[in-house]
């Protein structure tokens, strides 16, 4: 890790939409280990919030314990951000989200806050339909506490210290897909081109998207025998597909091979588009996803890509029908009966 | 003649009913047919942790004198539950009534010579009145109670004026119910002695009051403090808070041409996640709460420990109920002060708020948003199941059309402009209390990172032990704000009379007022003070700094709020003395008043005795 980031940036940065270059978006400088596969999707939210040209103050990010969930604090310095305790993110980021609707929030979890202590309020946000951008680095092992195996460490793995993993790993994304989230994505934290487009859709998705990004643990975790290590990963890599996440409706159809391409209109009229490498898988149809996931794990590949999408769902305001306006906008004379109800509500109680 | 006198409207009835076999309904008739006609009366639930099968009670004290706590010895059971049976006829006081179902005749062991049986075949009847069997079972209660104003003089207008209210809209009904309870009534003028001696007489004791649940009332409070975030975990006795304020918002804050409505209510997976959300919300700018009870309350701790460390305004309503672990989760206690007041790990300390009634149930709830978004902290309401799930006499509410929500300190984006540079933890008005900004509010100004880790003044992770300390002893200085704000205590007397006082808080009040006059009539005068909140705030010390002894009556095992005071404040451990219950069951008059007795007979009796007698003429002269 380094003490101290240079100040000086390229005169020419390009400019987004609304005038920021990308150190905009940049957070504190981060305390994880050199190498940390978190910090390269840490990178990757800066790179994706930047060419969405979203206002950092409009988005909050949350995050539970862990290495994952200090990183937050290394992206986007003029968002609010909440470090709150261990696998307890779900929670607040709904009581938030139902506080302000008008905000963007993006969740960052580990594989411990989420598949252990989280899994209780993980899975019930999924049902809720949050509209949330969830985001696990996933790296099968706790960090903090010297490199014990997580529960998405795969059976038979081995760590560090040479123990073999005798337990079933938790399939976050079959999981998710099987609860019904309605934005499904898997990633390496060493593939930025595959990684940003994500975001950019996940940060876009009307509801909860879910981008469980296998990330190497380099210092616990990146041993011969471990499943989550850069080389385990890169040799065991499958995309669905290519994809590329277009904010308007720019046609760009045409890199792609005809027939191939899949186009997913999300809700703002952006669109998602993918060139699809599996044939036999349809974004937009959950079982055929649920099978190409459980097809790749019998090869012993890791599925990359959007896995799924549903972009017509209603997430938990629609559900709830609460109003227009953020709840936290709302005034006394929004919300208080008033004393002449009083006086009405008394006389019912005579 | 005597006799006749004192027991018109001063007794108590118990009714023994199934639960689940609509007998709520028709007991409530009978408690709002004694309040309507100006009585005042104190309805009790007892009831088992199940929903269709296993006994329940319903006891009702009536008490010209307005004594609306608890009171021992029944005077008259209406039996409709074969299953206590035995129970209930032992129940009875001597010279009391028995009121039960006489289709079948009543076996010898149910036979006591010293009470007074009132057979009424309620089976027969109304298996001969009514074909459809769920009518049958149903109307058998609206036939007692129809007997039962034969025998007390309930005046009959009130209860059809009643049935007219509860079935308005559905009027197709109330012939039917207006003739169950004539076919009780008549068989009582056909069968039996009427009025009884225990009777009922129109007064007008009642003046505006109300009567409603405690839940009910904070429900209504959480609509009237603004709240628009509920998350919650159903869990007895709590679960009708969130009902209530369900009920209310859904007839105050839907639009009526969208739909959309000014509110979300979340039933969370569990507690954790509840005040999870809740504390989501109020980070976010929302008036949040939360509603519990103790099991969930130990769930929370985690959280509560966050939300105080990160200063985040939370408000919990927990409506305490008998512990340790599941323990009687249908009886009432007030087993969770300690608890509350620290809850979570490390060094914390929790506002606690103590109503005794349902008005104070609506202000203290508003109250708490207003102290939990000054103070930045959670605010824990102590409410018990007595409290929240009976009905009580009130005070009407009250509200203010003047008064405005103190959302405390918050920088909006013009302030921030104002200022160099933010600190989330900046102690700027010496207060302990800092400012601070929603999400959202400013580009460039005010965003800060929430934490449960140690942090400097601008909100930056520090592991230095300088900044660690600076934050927690400004968390004692506001802790010591908070003690001016927080609701002060009733002290009952301008200028003390004696050297005993009594502290009590909560439900406890109806009973201990009770006491104080039956501790009068012999002779033995005590001051009062009712704690309404914690931190205690100097009347309470010096309550206790002049008195030479403080009966505590609370409702543990533990002496807990005893315990609170003595680490809180500067008090010798024998001043207090507990005056505890603990049985599940609201305290009575005659159990504190035993208690204190005894306890004044034991320190005159001890050692003890010459030193308090020599306090006591010390005191004396000052007074004098």
């Amino acid at each position: 890790m380094s003490y101290t980031r240079p100040k000086f940036r390229h005169p020419e940065l390009i400019k987004n939409k609304l005038g920021y270059t990308v150190d905009y978006y940049e957070g504190a400088l981060s305390t994880l280990c050199a190498g940390c596969g978190h910090d390269s999707i840490s990178a990757g939210i800066i790179q994706a919030c930047y060419e969405l040209s979203i206002e950092p103050h409009r988005l909050a990010k949350l995050s539970g314990i862990g290495c994952s969930s200090k990183s937050p604090a290394y992206v986007l310095s003029n968002s609010h951000g909440f470090n709150s305790v261990h696998g307890r993110m779900p929670s607040v980021a709904t009581g938030a989200n139902l506080a302000n609707k008008d905000l963007i929030y993006l969740g960052v979890s580990g594989d411990g806050d989420t598949a252990s202590i989280g899994m209780g309020q993980f899975v019930h946000v999924i049902r809720r339909n949050l509209n949330m951008l969830y985001i696990v680095m996933n790296n099968g092992c706790y960090g903090l506490t010297k490199g014990q195996d997580s529960a998405t460490a795969d059976q038979g793995s081995k760590n560090k210290t040479g123990n073999i993993n005798l337990f079933e790993a938790i399939d976050l994304a079959s999981l998710s897909l099987e609860l019904g989230a309605t934005f499904v994505a898997q990633s390496f934290s060493g593939d930025k081109t595959q990684l940003v487009p994500l975001i950019k859709a996940g940060l876009k998705h009307p509801g909860f998207a879910f981008i469980n990004v296998i990330s190497p643990c380099v210092t616990f975790n990146n041993n011969v025998g471990s499943t989550k290590s850069y080389d385990f990963v890169r040799e065991h890599i499958a995309a669905t597909s290519t994809i590329d996440f277009v904010p308007e409706m720019t046609e760009i159809t045409a890199k792609y091979d005809e027939g191939t391409t899949k186009k997913v209109k999300m809700h703002d009229g952006s669109f998602i588009s993918l060139n699809k490498l599996s044939q036999d898988w349809d974004p937009l149809d959950r079982l055929s996803a649920v099978t190409a996931i459980h097809n790749a794990r019998a090869k012993n590949e890791i599925l990359t890509g959007l896995l799924y999408v549903n972009p017509d769902c209603n997430d938990l305001h629609q559900m709830l029908r609460t109003c227009d306006k953020p709840l936290n906008t709302l005034l006394k004379s929004d919300l208080c009966p008033g004393a002449s109800m009083l006086n009405e509500i008394n006389a019912d109680l005579r | 003649m005597s006799l006749i006198e004192n027991k018109v409207n001063d007794f108590v009835v118990r009714f023994a009913n199934v639960n689940g076999t609509g007998s709520a309904s028709a007991n409530f008739l009978f408690t709002k047919a004694i309040f309507r006609m100006g009585i005042p009366v104190t309805p009790k639930n007892i009831f088992p942790s199940n929903i269709q099968g296993l006994p329940t009670w319903y006891e009702v004290r009536i008490s010209e004198k307005g004594y609306l706590g608890r009171r021992e010895g029944i005077d008259f059971v209406v039996s409709v539950n074969p299953q206590s049976m035995l129970n209930d006829v032992q129940s009875v006081k001597a010279g009391g009534y028995f009121l039960y179902d006489s289709s079948k005749k009543l076996h010898d062991q149910y036979i006591r010579q010293d009470i007074n049986y009132i057979g009424i075949p309620l089976m027969l009847m109304c298996n001969e009145a009514y074909t459809d069997p769920r009518q049958r079972q149903l109307f058998k209660n609206i036939v007692y109670v129809g007997a039962l104003a034969a025998l007390f003089e309930i005046e009959f207008d009130v209860l059809e004026e009643l049935l007219g209210e509860q079935f308005k809209g559905k009027e197709k009904l109330i012939p039917a119910n207006v003739k169950a309870l004539k076919l009780g009534a008549d068989y009582i003028y056909a069968n039996f002695k009427y009025p009884l001696d225990i009777r009922v007489e129109r007064r007008n004791l009642i003046g505006n009051s109300i009567m409603i649940d405690g839940n009910s009332a904070c429900g209504l409070g959480a609509v009237y403090a603004g709240a628009t975030v509920a998350a919650w975990y159903p869990i007895t006795p709590s679960t009708s808070v969130v009902e209530a304020y369900n009920a209310y918002a859904e007839e105050f804050r839907v639009n009526k041409i969208t739909g959309k409505k000014n509110f979300a209510i979340i039933q969370a997976e569990d507690e954790l996640s509840a005040i999870g959300m809740v504390i989501g919300a109020s980070w976010n700018g929302a008036r949040s709460f939360t509603a519990s009870s103790g099991p969930g309350l130990s769930l929370m701790n985690e959280l509560l420990g966050l939300a105080y460390f990160a200063e985040i305004p939370t408000v919990l309503i927990d409506v305490q109920r008998t512990g340790p672990s599941t323990g009687m989760p249908t009886r009432t206690q007030q087993s969770d002060i300690l608890e509350a007041a620290y809850a979570s790990h490390g060094d914390t300390k929790h506002v606690l708020l103590f109503p005794s009634n349902p008005k104070e149930c609506f202000d203290l709830t508003v109250d708490a948003f207003d102290l939990a978004e000054y103070l930045q902290t959670p605010v824990i309401m102590l409410t018990d199941l007595d409290l929240g799930m009976n009905d009580h006499i009130s005070e009407p509410f009250e509200w203010d059309d003047k008064r405005e929500y103190n959302r405390g300190k918050i920088l909006d984006a013009a302030a921030l402009d104002n200022i160099v540079k933010f600190g989330r933890y900046l102690d700027v008005d010496n207060d302990g209390i800092a400012y601070r900004t929603y999400p959202g509010t400013h580009p460039t100004k005010g965003s800060f990172f929430t934490r449960g880790t140690s942090r400097d003044e601008y909100a930056t992770y520090s592991e230095d032990s300088g900044a660690y300390k600076r934050n927690v002893d400004r968390l004692i200085k506001k802790w010591n704000t908070a003690k001016d704000i927080v609701p002060a205590p009733q002290v009952y007397q301008d200028k003390n009379k004696s050297e005993y006082g009594i502290l009590f808080f909560g439900t406890s009040q109806c009973s201990a007022e009770e006491a104080i006059d039956l501790l009068n009539q012999k002779k033995i005068i005590v001051d009062a003070i009712r704690i309404k909140s914690f931190p205690f705030n100097k009347t309470v010390q010096d309550f206790i700094d002049s008195h030479e002894k403080v009966f505590v009556i609370e409702q543990n095992r533990d002496a807990q709020m005893k315990s609170l005071l003595l680490i809180e404040l500067v008090a010798n451990h024998q001043k207090l003395i507990s005056v505890l219950n603990y049985d599940g069951m609201p305290i009575t008059a005659e159990n504190i008043f035993n208690q204190i007795t005894n306890q004044i007979l034991s320190l005159k009796s001890s050692p003890l005795k010459e030193e308090a007698n020599g306090k006591k003429n010390k005191q004396n002269s000052i007074t004098n």
